[in-house]
């Protein structure tokens, strides 16, 4: 297990280079930036030039990439183009981000696994069939207009909440847009749930404890819940990017200045800096969850070892 | 001078999501196809179960011949599959129940609710929204479906090959479905697709598919993970069975049920990511006619024109159901607990 | 059964939570007569001569002063700081400072003070974005050369005469140059600009109305009264706050349940609900932004007789009162001349002078576009950028437009490019092939802003690179003419070469729009849609 751990935590390092490469020349191959930075007319040659270089963008794309990893490994993680060091932007982003994703995770987990398992227990009832409606219309209507709509209705008809985050976003005023957020892997988690449970309840594991006389709740949770959970960890694993750097819609409706809308931002005004910078927290991220979800296997389900 | 930015309204969020593995029931027969012609599988050449193929012959039936004998008495099957049925063919021949042309628009009436001849009102273009809502049905429902297939194809595989055999391959596999996780879709739209000037739909297909199947691999690699473990693989495996009989026979039928579950969710979101890509300027090139297009420029107006998002996601609802239940009913039937 | 109860609990705590959010959230809007407004990010560190936008300038515009300032309603320019500006020859100037002037960390505005800021803003080494300001004055060769290293450091046509007077000295006659005084790149910088630059950034000092007491970079900037200021325009509310939307339309919900007091741009899809939404408090007043459509005349195709035609068809294709109707509802007004009706007619404003070209005639526009030769290659593509402004709508309305009066319906369609800077690329590489949007807001409310940078020869505007003698010539003699009226009779002379040679198409005059609580009185919009804070009464 140490060891496994060990050389996971190795691993890190070629997918660390290979996804900042990556990044870095996606970003280059979109074009020259300055050109967006003077408004609708043409930055005047000499000033773009002189821009150019101060971003170091008239190097060789090697040069600019050694240079930058360089500096990443000295803490400095470049400037953005209004001026403001990208690690400034992070050091703001990244906290609020953090907690909308917990919020969110902890909506997918427990709304998520309550209706799934209360649907694969009983398929085909009205409680399921509501189920599936719900999820259908949160697939198709957009995550913009289930956020105005709320925003509107709980926060300037009944003045529940406040219809924008202040910029300390705390847990609780992260409440309604981390529903939103997780609304589309909702349905995931519960389906996901739902047919878990339904397969494995004919389980002979199941069939056992129901037979050596435990109580439905014990079953229900120790067995059946705790067996079902591989595929529900496996897509929260994968949806964490998706909720740290993609929530870019529920970030602007409830105008949170987090991960998704540096990222895209940074994206739009092509500034390698910012997107890079943001991009490697973020593969770091993804690389400790991913490594968590396996570890989680074993825990899930004793059969499955490390070595 | 610049603007505030305007985001696209459809965002990437669940963009980077899953996959799937849409045509459940074309997939399951591809898959069926396949297992039978494997040269370990003794069994034979089972069926070559086609829709309205040939039912199951008289050798001994493979758990895929009784999985599609099962389906053909499902009602839920045959009525998902009647209304997939009917989504392709209003997706080849839109004329047939939309005689209008959904590029004639007249701004005098944008907005307008429903009148004799133009049921579902107009949109904020002054549109016909049912022609819309009929035409969007090609490029959406062919996104949404070979998208869907194609991740679920490229990421089952590679998540199987990556759960089943560990070790260096599951390393190298899953450092690759990392690196690919680390792609933001809007920044891997703008670099690939804008270099793209083709007008098909297919260049929006192979960049869903390129970034969407990491997910689906690691959802499949997890449920390979969990079945390889199994007593009944574990018997196999002392009997002698070779590695594609075990993962083809043994452990794919255990292991589809969330790929299916993840797939065609998917495919919901992969027909709205088309519409983020649009409004980009990196997908479908205007004057294109899709459901997704249609949602995120009706998204706005829901104050004051809901019908006009309406119907276009209604139909988008439609599909999705339809799919879910298509791939409930396969799920069953391939389900060995439930014989 | 047991499982049901496990639901219910678990649906009880979520319960639980929800009205926990919503004691937890307090009102937004700071006490006294305080009033909060909605902002964006500025894109370029606050300096006077980098600053080129909008949401940087509101903020510019509170906490300086210059020469002149251009009057919220009227747009006039008028002195602020300047005493008096005269010249013999409408190429040597003489100005004189006011006295009694100070910035707000009590230090003097000297006539050194602005010499000291051009000299910075002009220089190639501190990259300001609106260096190309100081061009029409001599020496900027030396400091800001085209390529190579620059020569000078200081502009060699500004010499400081005395504490309060300094002169200027152009490389061409240029008579409305006081007038262009107003603009915030002229602005007087304090010496703790030079001398301690970052930490000025992070709260810049100024001689304006209002001084910076706090800045949270990308959230929000709190602007107080300045009690010392000695200017007539002083603040008649305690302070204003500013704070960062990602988007206006969470600006306006905010509004709505007033967390907000106000927001300066109602986005579209509000529009038909703004008057209703806030009983009334909504103003929408004419702004200097002109939206147009440019062509690429280094293509062949777009650069003949026949184009001309062509183009004049297109835009009687347009049916501007039905859409600036229906899609903006009103915040828009069909365009008739290529300025902007807040010169108003004294400053050049002609309405009409566009004629029947800029009127909808679709059985017109028809044979026009045949008689053209049709569309070059069979179809117009209008490219715009797809990030910023929502100009997807209003491109397909227009498209749609055209369509239906050539009665084809794929003869216009749009073309959206991902990025702003990929849009300004192509332009700059002349990628276009075909039409493109343009929209130009006004750097300082005069008639030659309309036309010099868009339409002369090389212009830093002219994106379509059109180029013609006569007008070029006009526009010349405009610059050098000391009479006012004479002056811009011949920029109207001029405005009519473009009309002849429908070198762009206008589309709509723009105006600025804002929305506001019941807290605020006598809310503004300037000609540049910025409000006027400072005349701005809460409670």
């Amino acid at each position: 297990m140490g060891r496994y751990v060990a050389r996971r935590l190795l691993q890190m390092i070629p997918v660390f280079f290979g996804a900042t490469m990556l990044i870095f020349l996606m970003v280059n191959v979109m074009g020259d930036p300055i050109a967006g930075l003077c408004g609708e007319r043409a930055c005047d040659t000499a000033t773009a030039a002189q821009l150019k270089r101060e971003f170091g963008l008239d190097k060789p794309l090697w040069q600019q990439y050694a240079t930058y990893m360089g500096n990443v490994f000295t803490g400095d993680f470049g400037t953005a183009f209004n001026g403001q060091p990208v690690t400034e932007l992070m050091s703001t982003a990244f906290p609020v981000t953090i907690r909308l994703t917990i919020v969110a995770i902890v909506f997918e987990l427990v709304i998520g696994i309550v209706l799934g398992v209360v649907t694969g227990l009983r398929r085909g009832r009205p409680v399921d069939t509501t189920v599936l409606l719900g999820t259908l219309v949160v697939i198709s209507v957009p995550t913009f207009v289930t956020g105005l709509l709320l925003q509107l209705l709980l926060g300037v008809k009944w003045a529940w909440i406040r219809p924008s985050v202040p910029p300390e976003a705390s847990f609780d005023e992260l409440v309604v847009p981390g529903l939103v957020l997780a609304s589309v892997s909702l349905a995931y988690v519960t389906r996901l749930t739902r047919t878990s449970i339904a397969e494995n309840r004919r389980a002979d594991y199941v069939r056992t404890a129901i037979a050596k006389g435990l109580p439905r709740r014990r079953v229900v949770v120790r067995h059946l819940l705790r067996n079902s959970l591989i595929p529900v960890v496996t897509f929260i694993g994968t949806d964490i990017g998706a909720l740290m750097g993609g929530a870019i819609v529920t970030e602007r409706i409830f105008n949170i200045h987090g991960v998704g809308y540096q990222l895209y931002q940074g994206i739009l005004r092509q500034n390698t800096q910012t997107v890079v910078g943001f991009v490697t927290v973020l593969v770091l991220v993804f690389l400790v969850a991913n490594l968590l979800v396996d570890l989680l296997y074993a825990v899930l389900d004793p059969r499955i070892r490390y070595a | 001078m610049p603007e505030p930015p305007q985001e696209p309204p459809h965002e990437p969020e669940g963009a980077v999501a899953g996959t799937g593995m849409g045509g459940g029931m074309d997939l399951a027969a591809s898959e069926a196809t396949a297992l039978e012609r494997t040269p370990h599988g003794p069994d034979g050449p089972g069926g070559t179960v086609g829709t309205g193929g040939p039912g199951p012959q008289d050798r001994p039936r493979s758990l895929w011949s009784d999985a599609w004998r099962d389906l053909r008495r499902n009602p839920v099957f045959l009525l998902s599959a009647l209304v997939i049925c009917f989504l392709i063919l209003i997706a080849i021949r839109p004329s047939l129940i939309a005689p209008g042309n959904p590029l004639q628009c007249d701004l005098a009436r944008a907005q307008d609710g429903p009148r004799p001849g133009h049921p579902f009102g107009y949109d904020g273009q002054g549109c016909d929204v049912y022609t819309r809502t009929v035409h969007g049905a090609r490029a959406s429902v062919t996104v949404g479906v070979c998208a869907t297939l194609g991740v679920a194809v490229l990421g089952s595989v590679l998540g199987a090959l990556a759960g089943f055999f560990g070790g260096v391959w599951d390393s190298v596999l899953s450092r690759i479905t990392d690196i690919f996780f680390a792609i933001p879709v809007v920044l891997g739209g703008l670099v690939l697709l804008s270099v793209v000037t083709s007008n098909t739909v297919w260049p929006v297909v192979g960049f869903i598919v390129l970034l969407g199947w990491p997910q689906l691999s690691r959802i499949a690699r997890g449920s390979v993970i969990t079945a390889k473990q199994h007593d009944y693989v574990q018997a196999a495996r002392a009997l002698g069975a070779s590695n594609t009989r075990i993962l083809l026979r043994h452990i794919a039928p255990n292991a589809v049920a969330p790929v299916i579950v993840v797939a065609t969710i998917a495919l919901g979101t992969y027909i709205a990511l088309e519409a983020t890509l649009s409004y980009l300027g990196v997908g479908l090139k205007p004057p294109s006619v899709s459901w997704g297009i249609d949602i995120s420029a009706a998204s706005p107006y829901i104050r004051n024109a809901p019908h006009a998002l309406l119907w276009p996601a209604g139909a988008l609802a439609i599909t999705v159901l339809a799919f879910i239940m298509l791939g409930d009913a396969v799920r069953d039937a391939l389900d060995p607990k439930l014989r | 059964m047991r499982g049901g109860t496990r639901v219910t609990w678990a649906l009880g705590v979520v319960a639980a939570v929800l009205p926990l959010a919503a004691c937890g959230s307090g009102t937004g809007a700071a006490g006294g007569s305080v009033l909060s407004s909605s902002w964006g990010d500025p894109q370029n560190p606050l300096e006077p001569a980098n600053t080129n936008e909008v949401q940087g300038g509101k903020v510019l515009d509170m906490v300086f002063r210059g020469l002149k300032r251009y009057d919220p309603r009227t747009g006039k320019a008028e002195n602020m700081l300047a005493e008096r500006i005269d010249s013999p020859d409408s190429q040597n100037y003489t100005i004189t400072v006011k006295n009694g002037w100070k910035f707000s960390n009590g230090e003097p505005v000297t006539a050194k003070s602005f010499v000291d800021a051009w000299n910075y803003g002009a220089s190639l080494k501190n990259n300001q974005k609106n260096a190309y300001f100081f061009g029409y004055i001599e020496g900027y060769d030396k400091v800001h050369p085209e390529s190579g290293r620059q020569t000078a450091d200081t502009l060699s046509g500004l010499r400081v005469t005395g504490p309060r007077t300094f002169t200027v000295r152009l490389n061409q006659k240029f008579s409305s140059f006081p007038d262009t005084l107003g603009y915030a790149a002229f602005a007087p910088l304090p010496r703790a600009f030079f001398t301690h630059h970052a930490a000025w950034l992070d709260k810049p000092v100024g001689n304006g109305p209002y001084t910076i007491e706090s800045y949270t970079k990308g959230a929000q900037m709190y602007l107080k009264k300045w009690d010392g200021y000695p200017g007539p325009d002083k603040a008649r509310n305690d302070g204003v706050t500013l704070m960062v939307y990602t988007d206006n339309n969470t600006a306006y919900t905010d509004v709505l349940a007033g967390n907000l007091d106000l927001v300066d741009d109602i986005p579209a899809s509000q529009l038909k609900n703004v008057k209703s939404d806030l009983n009334g408090r909504y103003i929408n007043t004419p702004a200097g932004i002109i939206q147009t459509i440019a062509f690429p005349y280094y293509d062949k195709a777009w650069d003949t007789d026949g184009a001309r035609k062509v183009r004049t068809g297109l835009s009687m294709a347009i049916n501007r009162a039905q859409i600036t109707k229906t899609l903006f509802r009103g915040t828009r007004t069909p365009a008739t001349d290529w300025t902007s009706p807040v010169l108003g007619t004294d400053g050049g404003f002609k309405a009409g002078l566009c004629g029947r070209a800029c009127e909808y005639h679709p059985a017109e526009a028809r044979k026009l576009v045949q008689e053209g030769g049709g569309l070059p290659g069979g179809q117009v593509r209008i490219t715009y950028n797809a990030d910023m402004g929502s100009h997807k709508e209003w491109v397909d309305a227009v498209c749609n437009s055209i369509n239906n009066a050539l009665g084809n319906d794929r003869a216009c369609v749009g073309n959206p490019v991902g990025t702003f800077a990929d849009f300004r690329n192509q332009i700059s590489q002349h990628k276009m092939t075909g039409p493109f949007r343009a929209g130009w807001q006004m750097d300082y409310p005069l008639i030659q802003n309309f036309l010099q940078p868009l339409y002369y020869t090389n212009a830093s505007s002219n994106d379509g690179k059109w180029s013609d003698k006569r007008f070029d010539g006009l526009v010349d003699r405009a610059n050098a003419e000391t009479d006012k009226a004479r002056a811009i009779g011949l920029f109207q002379e001029a405005e009519g070469v473009v009309r002849d040679n429908m070198a762009a198409i206008p589309l709509w005059y723009q105006n600025g729009s804002a929305g506001y609580t019941d807290r605020l009185h006598d809310v503004a919009l300037n000609p540049f849609s910025v409000p006027v804070y400072d005349e701005i009464k809460v409670g």
